[in-house]
């Protein structure tokens, strides 16, 4: 995988598009962290983009290049159409409002000092005209959508609440602007299992009421399969695999969507457990493998993957992978 | 098999701002040699203090234990520090949830490894410099002797996690607790590292406690499954019969919790409503009754006792699932 390539991006439609990402940190000592390396996504509307990949694969920071936060070292964003690469200052800012995210730890992306209601107006006595009473119902009908009651909650502080609260606030923040596109990182993976399933019901509500387009970055395979419509494995910056969950979840065809599917403990102690699929951990994006990225630990690679880099091709029902010897 | 760790009757409090806190709520097991136990729950629900306090490391004035822990015929609460300490590392050994923070980020990895060795086993520098090379071998750290003179800072998670289980497996413990071992790490180096526990488990004879909020994790690795709500053992079974069998509401509705890769997308996931009960206050009925599906009246005045069938699965539930319809 850990390939590059454009063939699974479907027209110019879409409500997020981004050719040939590249995010590159340079830490000094002349050295470069490749964290995203060509990478293209496309996103219609109302739909749900997954995206999975251990730690270091580049999920979050192509997250955060999407939102140009900060922007992308090359290649471009589509948002709507308009290209946000391209825009700079008060006009960048302008269309900042449409797209919205919500952070992996939910305590600390609040602030601490300030009420919920003001958390959750701050947005709005930015950037919409409403007045001081049509802000408040705003924040009213946003508190009562994300399952709070804002005469108890709205004067108290981000303290005060549970791991679980404090993402519904977070929710409700980011939806106060309506955004076209919502960016979820890791949004769930802070959260007991108990409320890790209240959030994500919470979300999947968010999205059918608002018709929200989602991006939705996870570590977790069965988080992933229930809210994703699309999903899109990464390793060490680079596209491994896009496919509907379902397919990809039963025939990965890529070998590292099996090892990663196949890592993931079963809870049935009748089922023996499997061995370690892959072993080792990825190399370091300072200085990643020639050719398939992934080839360092894959059990089918050869001469070839070395030499040159897969290019993402179409395996049918919407399957797209990047590797030379694709499972059967 | 011979009982190795019994804890009988063990509560712990902490006096806190807001008034006494019990974390733990008179809890009894006892672990065999060779057993491997997991013990199941979400934050707060008393399992890290369990493993703490069984280990003898929870102390301090704001702490006060009752009940007793023996580990291998000696009451550990009894012991002098000195004799308490004599355990730590070749008695018992418990590996730490964080990786990133449980390594001294100033020393070398050989002298945070070998120092276990030189104080327990009064081993000299080199055979100590030796024998953790050998430990990380085992934990398959590739190039083991460069390893040794690195510091945490330079070594990735996974790999921080092995150090981790190479210092507490060094001088050869009976009892491992292994406190959420592989929470912090990626999947597949999870798959790894669990089943590098197992091999050394079964290598060693030693005997092991797997804290984690994972099922997954429990269902594939441990021998017996206790699960915690509220400093409370609410159930315990062997793992087969657990998962098998569930009596225990909450152990199902947890259960149902967690999405698989077997749920259909889109599904809507069965939640838990409501919130743990305020550790501070003292509630007359079952714990879980406010958040429980099949409440009754009487579960909200009598707190019900740990129950327990003819093959040794107990439960703490006045209507258990699939026992209630024979009624």
């Amino acid at each position: 995988m850990a390939g590059s390539g454009n063939a699974h991006l479907r027209g110019s439609d879409m409500v997020l598009r981004a050719e040939n990402v590249n995010v590159e940190f340079n830490i000094g000592d002349k050295k470069i962290v490749r964290a995203v390396s060509g990478v293209s996504i496309d996103i219609a509307k109302g739909e749900t983009l997954a995206v999975v990949g251990e730690s270091g694969c580049g999920k979050s920071s192509l997250g955060k290049a999407l939102l140009q936060l900060p922007k992308p070292t090359s290649g471009s964003v589509f948002l709507n159409g308009t290209d946000i690469t391209a825009l700079k200052g008060e006009k960048l800012r302008a269309v900042r409002p449409q797209m919205q995210m919500i952070f992996q730890d939910p305590i600390s992306s609040l602030d601490p000092r300030m009420t919920v209601r003001k958390i959750i107006e701050q947005p709005l006595t930015v950037w919409s005209d409403l007045d001081e009473q049509g802000r408040s119902e705003r924040v009213n009908e946003l508190l009562n959508s994300v399952g709070l009651d804002p005469t108890v909650v709205g004067s108290r502080r981000p303290y005060e609440f549970s791991g679980g609260q404090c993402q519904r606030i977070s929710i409700a923040r980011a939806l106060a602007l309506n955004p076209s596109m919502l960016i979820c990182d890791e949004p769930v993976s802070a959260l007991d299992v108990s409320v890790q399933a209240q959030i994500l019901n919470l979300l999947q509500d968010m999205k059918d009421k608002f018709a929200l387009t989602m991006m939705f970055i996870s570590h977790d395979l069965g988080v992933v399969k229930t809210v994703s419509d699309r999903v899109m494995v990464m390793y060490l910056g680079k596209v491994c695999e896009i496919a509907n969950p379902d397919t990809l979840y039963k025939s990965p065809r890529h070998h590292y969507t099996h090892a990663l599917v196949a890592s993931v403990p079963v809870a049935d102690p009748t089922k023996k457990s499997r061995r370690a699929a892959i072993q080792g951990e990825p190399p370091s994006p300072m200085d990643p493998p020639s050719g398939c990225r992934f080839r360092t630990r894959c059990p089918a690679a050869t001469e070839l993957c070395a030499a040159e880099e897969p290019q993402l091709r179409e395996m049918g029902g919407g399957n797209y992978v990047a590797c030379h010897h694709p499972r059967a | 098999m011979s009982t190795l760790l019994s804890i009988n009757g063990l509560s712990v409090d902490f006096a806190t701002t807001r008034g006494n806190l019990r974390a733990v709520k008179d809890v009894s097991l006892s672990i065999e040699q060779g057993e491997s136990i997991g013990i199941v729950g979400e934050s707060g629900s008393g399992k890290s203090v369990l493993s703490r306090a069984a280990m003898g490391i929870l102390h301090g004035g704001n702490v006060h234990k009752t009940g007793s822990v023996i580990f291998d015929g000696n009451d550990l609460f009894s012991l002098s520090p000195e004799n308490l300490r004599s355990f730590w590392g070749t008695g018992m050994a418990m590996i730490f949830q964080d990786p990133m923070t449980s390594l001294n980020p100033v020393r070398r990895i050989g002298t945070q490894i070998s120092e276990a060795l030189r104080i327990r086993q009064g081993m000299s520098k080199a055979d100590a410099m030796a024998k953790s090379a050998e430990m990380l071998r085992l934990v398959r750290v590739p190039d083991a002797e460069a390893t040794l003179k690195k510091y945490p800072f330079q070594l990735s998670g996974g790999m921080r996690q092995r150090v981790m289980i190479a210092i507490a497996l060094a001088c050869d413990p009976k009892l491992l607790f292994a406190d959420e071992p592989t929470t912090a790490l990626d999947v597949t180096v999870q798959a790894q590292i669990l089943e590098l526990l197992d091999d050394l488990r079964k290598s060693l004879n030693m005997s092991m406690v797997l804290v984690t909020h994972d099922l997954g994790v429990v269902a594939g690795h441990t021998d017996r499954v206790i699960v915690m709500y509220a400093g409370e053992i609410v159930e315990s079974a062997k793992t087969t019969d657990l998962f098998a069998n569930m009596r225990m509401p909450y152990t199902e509705a947890l259960f149902k919790s967690i999405p698989t890769l077997d749920t259909p997308t889109g599904t809507r996931l069965p939640t838990i409503e409501g919130r743990v009960p305020d550790p501070t206050q003292k509630d007359p009925g079952c714990l879980f009754s406010s958040r429980c599906a099949y409440v009754q009246e009487k579960c909200k005045n009598e707190h019900p006792p740990l129950m327990a069938e003819n093959d040794g699965h107990l439960y703490r539930c006045w209507f258990p699932i699939q026992v209630r319809s024979n009624q």
